[in-house]
């Protein structure tokens, strides 16, 4: 009996947890946009995007490198190490860079992002606000989740076009894909609407999960140091199994059924 | 004609209530999940006067204040402001009448990506449309009252507690609210700081005509700058006074907080099962 009493209460935590999020985005998406707050997301895109480019470059660069030597070795064995091109472009363009990308900023962006609103609640940061008569919604919320959305699919356009390029140092440089058909078969196999916004329509899903999850958890941990360190680790593991799960059914929407 | 006169009559004692008290508590309670807080509290905040509100650790005095700002809604009860139901308000309304009272935090809260100086010019910046010229002006005044002149250009992290909470009452008081709330405003000072609080609390609420709610366990403090005062304990008012009736009390319990007695009403030991049956029962 206890056992059943415990899932239910589990089930009626997750749920109504879900209903407060919800609550709280459409509370920071509702609210009406105002002049004032456009410096404020500068800031956060500076904080959330620029700040992780740094990652996303390396990370990129050495993705498109890994692959160019897996794909070289497997294409070369039926000669078609021309395709070496559209290979690195499609993977990264369809599913490594909005994937890769969304775990990655879960990581560095969305973990601090928790974290920093953690903090904000438990030194009272949050509660003054409110008591200043200022929307924390609409101040602290609103700026990050817009920066979240605006910066990850740059993020993983950047990801991919630096794999791109780290594909062509490895395949042509230094294994001798011949460079012409590198660039040209990419260029006539990637289709712009089929995969490249594709692509970008999974990053903004992926950016839209993440930094909500990111936001959530900041504002609704319990104020203490355990808390938000519990806040900061959830906030990476739901938004990575989240960004995986979701990839599986976008796949299967975007490409699966034809 | 003499109904009017009646009505008339009726009309300025609403008003003279109104006017003599800023905050009205009545019949207030608050639960937090199964634990009741408040059951049925009453009681009222003088204008212009200093209040405080005084009881053992962990009884919700900084939840009084919050269901006073409206953070907080009670379970049964009234709370006024100037007249108005904080709880009958809607958000639109209650963010209005927040711009009339300002909280200072036990941590002072002070914003920590911003300057000293920036964060008393935050409420200016969001709720007026002075010239930055005039906010620098009215930040710099706001911060001499409260001797941070100085600091206008130092990091939060720069300073020290009592500065710190110094320069979160300069931002309290940059928009001249009526009402100012402080929550536990002596606790964890040097004995220096805390005398300047005492100065600053005191000279502010006369100077700029304020009521000032002070919500605390420091007695000594207290007894020396309150106007009236509130003891709470076991959900509801235990005493209430001027310094000297509360001094001259009669009850155990205020006076057992007043001297800092170990035991009495409240008790030094947490309720247990007693000591035979723990010690000699037996039973594990």
């Amino acid at each position: 009996m206890k056992f059943f009493q415990a899932i239910g209460a589990n089930v009626i935590g997750k749920v109504t947890a879900i209903g407060r999020a919800t609550y709280m985005l459409m509370g920071a998406l509702l609210a009406f946009p105002r002049l004032k707050n456009i410096p404020l997301t500068i800031k956060q895109l500076h904080v959330v995007g620029v700040q992780s480019l740094l990652i996303i470059i390396v990370s990129g660069l050495f993705i498109g490198m890994v692959m160019a030597l897996q794909g070289y070795t497997i294409l070369v064995d039926y000669g078609a190490e021309g395709s070496l091109g559209p290979m690195v472009a499609l993977s990264l363009l369809r599913e490594l860079g909005p994937v890769v990308t969304a775990l990655l900023f879960a990581g560095r962006a969305g973990s601090a992002l928790t974290a920093e609103i953690g903090l904000m609640k438990a030194t009272e940061q949050i509660s003054s606000l409110e008591m200043m008569a200022v929307d924390p919604l609409r101040r602290i919320v609103a700026p990050r989740f817009w920066a979240g959305m605006i910066s990850m699919p740059m993020l993983a356009l950047i990801f991919s076009a630096v794999g791109i390029l780290g594909g062509h140092l490895v395949g042509v440089d230094w294994l001798g894909v011949d460079v012409g058909s590198y660039w040209s078969i990419m260029q006539s196999t990637v289709e712009w609407g089929e995969d490249v916004v594709n692509g970008i329509i999974k990053s903004l899903v992926f950016a839209l999960v993440v930094t909500w999850i990111a936001i959530f958890k900041g504002y609704d941990s319990i104020p203490t140091s355990e808390g938000i360190s519990k806040a900061t680790t959830e906030t990476v593991v739901y938004s990575s199994l989240a960004v995986l799960g979701l990839d599986f059914v976008l796949t299967a929407l975007m490409f699966g059924i034809e | 004609m003499l109904v009017l006169l009646v009505s008339l009559i009726f009309q300025g004692s609403i008003n003279k209530i109104a006017m003599d008290h800023l905050v009205e508590i009545d019949n207030l309670t608050f639960r937090r999940a199964d634990r009741i807080i408040y059951d049925g509290i009453t009681l009222s905040i003088p204008k212009g006067k200093i209040t405080a509100v005084m009881g053992p650790s962990g009884i919700g005095k900084t939840t009084l204040l919050r269901l006073i700002g409206g953070q907080l809604t009670p379970d049964e009860g009234d709370i006024q402001f100037d007249g108005d139901s904080i709880v009958a308000m809607s958000r639109k309304e209650l963010y209005q009448a927040r711009r009339r009272m300002s909280m200072l935090f036990q941590s002072g809260a002070l914003f920590t990506d911003m300057t000293v100086f920036d964060n008393v010019a935050f409420p200016l910046r969001e709720h007026t449309n002075l010239s930055e010229d005039l906010i620098a002006t009215t930040v710099a005044l706001k911060l001499q009252a409260v001797g941070l002149r100085g600091a206008a250009q130092l990091m939060p992290s720069e300073l020290s507690g009592g500065m710190a909470r110094r320069a979160a009452l300069a931002r309290a008081i940059a928009l001249d609210p009526d009402l100012i709330m402080y929550d536990e405003p002596f606790a964890g000072q040097d004995p220096i700081s805390m005398g300047v609080l005492v100065k600053l609390i005191r000279g502010l609420n006369d100077a700029l005509d304020l009521t000032s709610v002070v919500v605390t366990h420091d007695v000594t403090e207290v007894l020396t700058i309150a106007d009236y005062i509130y003891i709470l304990a076991d959900k509801r008012v235990i005493g209430e006074g001027t310094a000297q009736q509360i001094k001259e009390s009669d009850s155990e319990l205020v006076q057992q907080f007043l001297k800092g007695k170990a035991d009495g009403p409240v008790p030094f030991h947490y309720p247990a099962p007693d000591l035979e049956s723990t010690f000699f029962g037996g039973d594990k």
